[in-house]
């Protein structure tokens, strides 16, 4: 039985100026050929401009179980949002 | 529909009140409208079911390339050509998604295509019939994918997230799949008399087997009701059949073709047509594996996979050289 092709995730920049993006993920024997796999796979209609590959073991992921604890401390710090300040009609634009 | 008759393995779908508060909380946010992501604590059930459907989609969309591979070389004229190239392509790139989106699920796409290549797991009863005429490949784009569409449109909306971001990609391609096969038909149509009488010819073959990809009626079904309580099936098969009859009959109308139904009728009352039953006998009998086609497109995947094993191997043996040689000069640049 021959080894599976190891996974790889597959970032995509849309357009000059955009960030990459995930879009999905793929198999490859190695990083080369993951990128000519990502072109034929996820760009067949001028999708992007620039390919990203990672190999699937090699991303950290936070825990969907820690979610909370992980997230909780900016949940109370509402006036890091502009919008928690008023300012007085008569100040104008700010 | 290319999944179809998916299992839940369930006997019947339990009530929030029956559940233990862990899987309470999962069914609130399907409930909520809200996507479950990989990783995420899920019931078995959901996991196994979403495998099962998932693959099987994705396994329809590879061997769906094999009825319309037997035409590329076959191809009218080369534009056809290289529009039937592009959308087979589009059909491997299809069940490439699919594949990752199961994989998240923790199943590898080597052990799915085992499945499929032992006949264990299933694809779509529609790519078991043989494609006999060019005017097959517009009845296959035009009524198939035209089925496919319907089928999976509202499933970008399934509570999976990778499932339904998949779709939203399949979505957007389809529609060219579906055109394409129209435009054929179209050409055909305005051409000899011979060639009309092909499209009649394929439309008599393609019609019952179309209605049949949505599977039977599945009102009184456990496992439809329970994928529909975990939003993994958004509607009925009745019910995606019906719209699909609604929306194809004017378009054989417009192309100058008799559906080959004695019982199609406009039922001006419920505001679509009455239509008549497809022979589930066939259906199953095609599931089972005894269709026209069944041990050919198997057979067909199997010696691809086959014959392509020495060349996987390969790219692996170069990788792993490769990967070697740059260890080996990192150690001597130290």
């Amino acid at each position: 039985m021959s080894s599976e092709w190891p996974l790889w995730e597959v970032f995509i920049r849309g357009q000059h100026g955009l960030n990459h993006r995930h879009v999905g993920s793929l198999h490859a024997p190695d990083a080369e050929m993951a990128v000519n796999n990502a072109r034929d796979v996820y760009t067949r209609r001028n999708e992007g401009v620039s390919i990203w590959v990672v190999r699937s073991s090699d991303i950290t992921a936070s825990t969907p179980s820690e979610k909370g604890p992980l997230f909780e401390p900016s949940n109370s710090k509402v006036y890091r949002h502009p919008t928690f300040f008023d300012v007085p009609e008569e100040v104008g634009h700010m | 529909m290319y999944a179809q008759m998916v299992k839940t393995d369930g006997a019947r779908v339990r009530s929030l009140d029956e559940m233990d508060p862990v899987e309470r909380a999962f069914q609130e946010r399907i409930d909520a409208g809200q996507k479950i992501e990989p990783k995420e604590w899920m019931p078995e059930g959901y996991r196994k079911t979403l495998v099962r459907q998932i693959s099987q989609h994705a396994h329809s969309e590879i061997v769906g390339q094999l009825p319309e591979g037997n035409w590329i070389t076959r191809a009218p004229t080369l534009e056809r050509k290289a529009i039937l190239l592009a959308k087979v392509q589009d059909e491997a790139g299809h069940g490439l998604y699919l594949y990752c989106a199961a994989e998240t699920l923790g199943v590898s796409r080597d052990e799915m295509y085992e499945q499929l290549h032992s006949g264990k797991a299933k694809y779509s009863s529609i790519f078991n019939y043989p494609t006999l005429s060019w005017a097959d490949i517009g009845a296959v784009g035009w009524l198939v994918d035209g089925a496919a569409i319907m089928n999976q449109v509202p499933l970008q909306r399934c509570s999976y997230g990778p499932y339904a971001r998949a779709l939203v990609r399949i979505c957007k391609e389809e529609s060219f799949h579906q055109r394409q096969g129209f435009d054929i038909l179209m050409n055909m149509v305005k051409g000899t008399p011979a060639q009309k009488a092909l499209v009649q010819d394929a439309l008599n073959r393609w019609w019952w087997p179309s209605l049949m990809m949505f599977g039977p009626s599945d009102d009184a079904s456990v496992h439809s009701a329970q994928s529909m309580a975990w939003k993994i099936k958004q509607n009925s098969n009745d019910e995606l059949r019906q719209k699909f009859v609604d929306q194809t009959v004017p378009q054989a109308e417009y192309l100058g073709l008799t559906v080959p139904d004695p019982d199609l009728k406009w039922n001006e009352e419920k505001g679509g047509y009455d239509f008549g039953e497809p022979d589930w006998s066939e259906f199953f009998a095609v599931i089972a594996g005894n269709g026209p086609c069944n041990a050919e497109r198997l057979d067909a995947r199997k010696k691809a996979w086959n014959d392509g094993e020495w060349f996987r191997d390969g790219l692996v043996a170069h990788a792993e050289k490769a990967r070697s040689r740059r260890q080996a000069s990192r150690i001597a640049a130290e």
